[in-house]
C-alpha cells in the first residue's frame, strides 16, 4: 500500500508539470545568446580525428579542429587555415606549408610543424587502424609505412623544416591534395594530450573527453552528454576568433528524421540534417521557404556482378540500363530531390563532366535483350536486386522492378537485407544486382573512378581492365595539365561505362531545413559547412517576425 | 522468506550464464562484423582493429577472456564508440531510461488503477464499458502512433509542451512518459478491474458493507489491498519491460536512454555492447520478477503464511 501511496504524489507532480512548458524556444534563446541549435543526425562514434569515420563526426570535428588549408564555403577552393600560405614546387610534388604563428592549441600553446609530423605518423601507423589512412597515401612512402612494409617514419615524405615550416613530398602531382588538408583524417592532434592518456596508437583512451581534449579550431568542447547533446563554445585561442560570430553550437543526435522535422517546426532546431521526403512538397509550396536543396557529390547506383548470369552478359547489363526511365523515377518516387545519373562521376565535379553514353530507350533495350538471347523476356532465368533495409531503397527497387517488367517483360525479385548482412553480401560478391551509393571524400573524379580498379576493395563488380587501371594509376597522376588529366578520366570512364559494371541511377542532393534567422550556411557540392562563418539574426521567426 | 529469496537468486545464476553464452556465440555467428563499413576496409587496417579488440584470438579464448572481464564487472570497450566502455554507456543511459520508466509506470498506475476500480464498482454497465473500451484502445495503440499524435496535438497545434529532448526544456518529460505509460495503464486497468471484481464478491467485503461502512472505505481500506495483487505481480516484469522496450519512445522523443543503444548495438554488430545490454537487462528482469513475487507474497496473507511455515 505504501508503494501505491508514494506513486500518487509522483503522478500529481507530473500532472502539475503539464501546466508549465511552452516557454522560450531553443531558437529564441539561441538567437539571443548566439548559440546555434543543430540537428546532427546521429550520436558521433567519437571525436578522435584519426579513429572515427562518418558525417555527424565530421561536423563536430571540423568545428573543434582546423586543417592546414580549409575549403571556402562558397567556391570550395582552398584558403588558409592553420597554414597562412603554401608553396607548391613546379613539378607539383613538393608542398611547403607556412604555419600561421598565431595558430594556437586551445590550451594556448603554439602549433608547430612537428605536431603535424607526429599526427600523420599516428594517422598512418598500422596499429592505429585509421580507416581513412589512405587519404594520406599521395605522400611518398606513406602507403608502405601504413602497410608495415617500412617501419621508419623518417622515410615518409613529411618533414618539419623548422617550427613553422612543414614540407610534404608527394609521389606524383595530386591536384586535390590541398582539399585533403581539410579532411579530418589529416588534422593535427596535440601530442602531449594524447600521450597523457595512453600510447600514440591507442584508439580508446579518454583524450577527447570534456576537460581532456585540446584542439585547434574555432570552437572548444564544452559538454558531451551521450546521445543527448554536444555543446561547443567559441575558442579564446583560435587565430581568427574575431571573425567567429557564434558563441557556440548545440549538436543533437537527431536520428529520427520525422522527429527532427517536427523539432524544426517547433523551433527547437535552427538546422536539420535531412528532410523527410513526404514533407518536401509542403515546404516547397511555402514562399520564402526554409527548405534548401543542392547538388551533392554522390552517386546512387546498382552494382552488377559481372560473373553471375544473366548479368555476366554485357548486352543484358546495357538492356537493363536503357530500360530505366531515370527522369520519371527522380520526378515521382524521389520528388525531384535527385538528378538522373548516367555515369559514376557526378556532373561538374570541379569542371569535369562524365560521358553520357546512353539514354532512356526502351526499343533499344528490347533489341539488346533479344540479342542476348531473351527476346521479349523469353527464357529469362530471373534476377534478384538486393538492398539494405530502408523504405527509400525499397521504393526505388519496386519502381525499377516495374520498369523492367513493363519494358523488357522480365521478372525481377527484390529482397532487403539488414545493413551488415548486406555489406557482407556485397563484399563477398554474393549478389546479382546490389544497391550502392558512393559519396566523394574530395571533389575530384579520381575519387569515383578509382573505385573500379581491378580487385579494388570497393569495386565488387568483377570489372577488370588493365588499360583502365593504367590510366587511373599511372597516366592521370602524371598528366601535365588539367585538360589532359580530365581527358584521360573521360577516356577511362567511357571504357568502364561501355562495359556497364554498374547501372547509375541518380546523383544525390543535400536537403536541409534552415531557420530564417541563420545566415552563412551556403549550399555546396560537398554539403560542407564551416560553422565559423555562421551568424544568427534575432527577431526572425519561422512564423513571421518574432516579438 | 529469506530462504525463498536465496533459492530464487541461486536459480538465476544458471539462467544468466546461459543467456551470456548463447548471446556470445549467436552474435558472432551473425553475418558481417563490427568493422565492416560501406567503404572497403584495408586488410591491414582490419587486422590492426581486430588485434586491438582481441578479435584475432580463437573464439573460445575470446569467450574465456570475456567471462574473466565480466567477473570483474568489466563489460569491455564498445566497438562502435571507440573511447567508451560499455559500462560507461549503460551507466549514462540507465538513469534516463529508469526515470522515464518510473514516470511512465506512475502514470500507468494512477490512470490504470483508477479506471479499473471505477469499472469494477459497476460491472457490465456504462461505467464499466467506457473505461474498459478505452483500455482496449490503449493496448492496441502502438507507441509509434500515439507518440507522434500527442506531439502533434500538444507540441505543435497547442504549443503547450516541448516535442523532444529530456531535461532540456521544462515539461519535456511529460509526453514521452504518457506515451510509454499508456499501454501499461490499459493493462493495469484490466488487471485491477479483474482483481477488484473477485475481491468485491468475497464474504469479508459483504461483512464490511453489512456493518454499514461507506462504499469508499470498503473499497480503499478493504478491497484495494487484495484487489491489486494481480497488478503488483505485473509491476516487476512491467518495469523490466519498460527498461528494455522504451526504444521506440526514446527514438521519437530523442531521449538519451538505453533503448536506442540496445537496438542499435545489434545493427552495428557491436559485440560487447550487445552482450553488455543483454546481460544487464536479463539480470534486471530476473531481479524485478523476484521483487514482484516477494511483494505479492507479502501482500497475500495466504502466501505469507506458507512462507512462515517454511515452504
Amino acid at each position: 500500500m505504501r508503494l501505491f501511496q508514494s506513486i500518487i504524489p509522483a503522478s500529481v507532480l507530473m500532472a502539475l508539470l503539464t501546466a508549465c512548458g511552452g516557454g522560450e524556444s531553443n531558437v529564441e534563446s539561441g538567437n539571443r545568446d548566439g548559440f546555434l541549435h543543430y540537428g546532427n543526425g546521429a550520436e558521433p562514434q567519437g571525436l578522435d580525428p584519426h579513429v572515427v569515420t562518418g558525417v555527424p563526426e565530421n561536423h563536430i570535428i571540423r568545428a573543434l579542429f582546423e586543417g592546414l588549408a580549409v575549403k571556402n564555403p562558397i567556391t570550395l577552393e582552398p584558403e588558409p587555415g592553420v597554414a597562412e600560405r603554401w608553396d607548391i614546387s613546379d613539378d607539383g610534388t613538393v608542398y611547403t606549408f607556412y604555419i600561421n604563428p598565431e595558430a594556437k592549441w586551445s590550451n594556448g600553446e603554439p602549433m608547430t610543424a612537428s605536431d603535424y609530423v607526429w599526427s600523420w605518423n599516428r594517422a598512418l601507423h598500422p596499429d592505429t587502424g585509421s580507416l581513412y589512412a589512405y587519404m594520406l597515401y599521395p605522400i611518398v612512402n606513406s602507403e608502405a609505412y601504413s602497410k608495415r612494409e617500412i617501419t621508419d617514419f623518417d622515410q615518409v615524405g613529411v618533414k618539419a623544416l623548422d617550427d613553422l615550416t612543414l614540407q610534404v613530398t608527394l609521389n606524383a602531382p595530386t591536384p586535390y591534395f590541398l582539399q585533403l588538408m581539410d579532411h579530418y583524417s589529416s588534422f593535427a592532434v596535440h601530442p602531449e594530450t594524447l600521450l597523457k592518456h595512453g600510447k600514440m596508437t591507442d584508439r580508446f583512451t579518454p583524450w577527447t573527453r570534456v576537460g581532456n581534449i585540446v584542439s585547434n579550431g574555432a570552437f572548444t568542447l564544452d559538454e558531451w552528454s551521450l546521445n543527448r547533446r554536444i555543446i561547443i563554445k567559441k575558442s579564446e585561442h583560435y587565430w581568427d576568433r574575431d571573425n567567429v560570430a557564434l558563441n557556440g553550437v548545440y549538436f543533437y543526435p537527431t536520428e529520427n528524421v520525422v522527429s527532427e522535422e517536427r523539432m524544426f517546426r517547433a523551433e527547437q532546431l535552427h538546422y536539420t540534417q535531412v528532410v523527410p521526403l513526404d514533407k518536401i512538397p509542403e515546404y516547397r509550396k511555402q514562399g520564402n521557404t526554409s527548405y534548401v536543396q543542392a547538388a551533392y557529390l554522390g552517386t546512387y547506383y546498382y552494382l552488377v556482378n559481372t560473373d553471375r548470369p544473366p548479368v555476366d552478359n554485357v548486352l543484358v547489363r546495357r538492356a537493363l540500363s536503357y530500360a530505366l526511365d531515370r527522369d520519371t523515377l527522380t520526378r515521382t518516387v524521389l520528388q525531384e530531390t535527385a538528378i538522373p545519373a548516367y555515369s559514376i562521376t557526378p556532373p561538374d565535379t570541379l569542371g569535369y563532366n562524365p560521358p553520357k553514353l546512353f539514354d532512356y530507350d526502351p526499343a533499344k533495350a528490347r533489341e539488346l535483350l533479344a540479342e542476348a538471347g531473351y527476346p521479349n523476356g523469353e527464357g529469362w532465368p530471373g534476377l534478384e536486386i538486393i538492398y539494405n533495409t530502408q523504405e527509400a531503397h525499397r521504393k526505388i527497387a519496386v519502381a525499377i522492378q516495374q520498369m523492367w517488367k513493363k519494358e523488357l517483360n522480365i521478372d525481377v525479385t527484390i529482397s532487403n537485407q539488414e545493413w551488415k548482412v548486406y555489406l557482407n553480401s556485397v563484399s563477398q560478391r554474393d549478389f546479382q544486382v546490389a544497391r550502392r551509393g558512393w559519396i566523394g571524400d574530395y571533389v575530384d573524379a579520381n575519387n569515383f573512378l578509382d573505385l573500379f580498379i581491378t580487385d579494388g576493395g570497393n569495386n565488387n563488380t568483377g570489372y577488370a581492365s588493365d588499360e583502365f587501371d593504367d590510366i587511373i594509376l599511372n597516366l592521370a597522376p602524371k598528366a601535365k595539365s588539367r585538360d589532359e588529366r580530365y581527358g584521360l578520366f573521360y577516356k577511362a570512364e567511357t571504357m568502364m561505362m561501355n562495359e556497364m559494371p554498374i547501372i547509375p541511377i541518380y546523383t544525390y542532393t543535400s536537403k536541409h531545413l534552415v531557420h530564417p534567422s541563420v545566415e552563412g550556411i551556403y549550399p555546396n557540392l560537398m554539403d560542407s559547412l564551416n560553422l565559423k562563418y555562421v551568424k544568427l539574426h534575432p527577431g526572425r521567426s519561422l512564423y513571421g517576425e518574432a516579438n | 522468506m529469506l530462504r525463498f529469496i536465496f533459492w530464487r537468486l541461486l536459480q538465476a545464476i544458471p539462467v544468466i550464464f546461459v543467456v551470456i553464452t548463447a548471446t556470445f556465440f549467436l552474435v558472432r555467428s551473425a553475418p558481417g562484423g563490427p568493422f565492416d563499413s560501406e567503404k572497403a576496409v584495408l586488410p591491414e587496417v582490419k587486422r590492426a582493429l581486430e588485434a586491438q579488440y582481441k578479435l584475432d584470438l580463437p573464439l573460445h579464448e575470446q569467450y574465456i577472456a570475456y567471462l574473466g572481464d565480466l567477473s570483474n564487472g568489466d563489460l569491455g570497450p564498445s566497438f562502435k564508440y571507440p573511447g567508451r566502455s560499455v559500462n560507461e554507456i549503460l551507466g549514462s543511459g540507465l538513469p534516463v531510461t529508469a526515470e522515464l520508466g518510473l514516470y511512465a509506470l506512475s502514470f500507468a498506475l494512477l490512470i490504470g488503477v483508477l479506471a479499473g476500480v471505477f469499472a469494477a464498482l459497476r460491472p457490465n454497465t456504462r461505467q464499466d464499458y467506457i473505461p474498459m473500451g478505452m483500455a482496449m484502445i490503449g493496448i492496441c495503440m502502438p507507441s509509434f502512433l500515439l507518440g507522434p499524435l500527442l506531439v502533434l496535438i500538444f507540441g505543435i497545434y497547442l504549443d503547450w509542451l516541448p516535442i523532444a529532448g529530456w531535461g532540456d526544456l521544462p515539461g519535456d518529460k511529460i509526453l514521452p512518459s504518457i506515451t510509454l505509460g499508456s499501454a501499461y495503464a490499459a493493462y493495469i486497468a484490466r488487471l485491477s478491474r479483474a482483481g477488484m471484481l473477485e475481491i468485491l464478491s468475497q464474504d469479508y467485503i459483504r461483512t464490511a458493507r453489512a456493518k454499514g461502512l461507506p462504499e469508499w472505505r470498503v473499497v480503499i481500506q478493504h478491497a484495494l489491498r487484495g484487489g491489486l495483487i494481480p497488478v503488483i505481480a505485473f509491476l516487476g516484469p512491467a518495469f523490466a519491460g519498460l527498461l528494455a522496450g522504451s526504444f521506440v519512445v526514446e527514438t521519437i522523443f530523442q531521449i538519451p536512454g538505453l533503448g536506442r543503444f540496445y537496438v542499435q548495438a545489434a545493427f552495428n554488430r557491436d559485440y560487447t555492447m550487445i552482450l553488455g545490454t543483454t546481460v544487464f537487462l536479463s539480470t534486471l528482469i530476473v531481479f524485478f520478477n523476484l521483487i514482484s513475487d516477494v511483494i505479492a507474497a507479502w501482500l497475500n496473507p495466504r502466501l505469507r503464511a506458507q512462507f512462515k511455515g517454511g515452504a
